[in-house]
């Protein structure tokens, strides 16, 4: 069965990140297809590579980078949600003139469309709420 | 057709789910047939009259309004979240259904998936 997952709430603020890869891991586990994570609202903070919890905590942004290599899952943060909060690549920090990328390695910034195109070609679509 | 039900059920200028949430209504319906069902505190998103500017917020609201021309096939709340906020019709930006709670279900049992948006 095809999966596809999305994230709204903010890394350590909420348990939606977490709950998210815990889910996903389930989900390829158990040899499902996972197409895509599309991280929205303030979700997409798990995009910002400048993340930098005290180490006996865990790197929430790193752990879904790893897990999404290994499993060679699409990591696609919405633009939209990105700009508005300071996750930009390099591509958008260059257009908009800021001095600084910051969108982690192993997420990609794209628009709403993904999250449509997600939402109608997967056959389960899940939701970790804010 | 895959169809795809939107539940918003936040207030509005809290949080920025409803403004971005009705950016993916926008996107969905460029695709698809989309719904939109107010569920709770989400019904105060349509109320009209917002002024979310004196509290330093972009009034996303009049996107509202917008959503028939974008081919948005139904927008819905319940009667009784009607009755939870005393609200009337008349003090909604625009016309939608009015629903009782059993037909909500049939709502969520219609469509193929659902996104919510809290």
């Amino acid at each position: 069965m095809k999966f596809a997952i999305i994230v709204q709430g903010s890394p350590y603020a909420s348990q939606s990140c977490h709950s998210a890869l815990l889910f996903a891991d389930a989900v390829v586990r158990a040899g499902h297809e996972l197409t895509r994570v599309f991280f929205y609202h303030d979700g997409v903070l798990v995009a910002n590579r400048l993340i930098a919890p005290p180490q006996d905590e865990q790197d929430i942004s790193l752990a879904w980078q790893t897990f999404a290599e290994a499993h060679r899952v699409e990591l696609v943060a919405c633009i939209a949600s990105c700009l508005r909060r300071g996750i930009l690549d390099e591509t958008e920090a260059s257009r908009y003139g800021r001095d600084a990328s910051s969108l982690a390695p192993g997420f990609i910034i794209s628009g709403l469309g993904q999250l449509v195109d997600a939402t109608m070609n997967a056959d389960r679509v899940v939701t970790f709420g804010a | 057709m895959t169809s795809i039900l939107f539940i918003f059920s936040g207030a509005p200028h809290t949080s920025l789910n409803a403004q971005e949430g009705l950016d993916a209504l926008l996107m969905g319906s460029a695709f698809t047939d989309c719904r939109l069902l107010l569920l709770g505190q989400g019904v105060l998103q349509l109320r009209n009259n917002q002024e979310a500017e004196r509290i330093g917020r972009k009034n996303y609201t009049p996107g509202f309004a917008a959503l028939a021309d974008y081919g948005v096939s139904g927008i819905a709340c319940r009667r009784s979240d009607l009755e939870t906020w005393h609200l009337s019709v008349e003090q909604l930006s625009l016309d939608v259904q009015v629903l009782e709670d059993k037909d909500c279900r049939a709502w969520l049992d219609e469509a193929d998936r659902v996104l919510t948006f809290r």
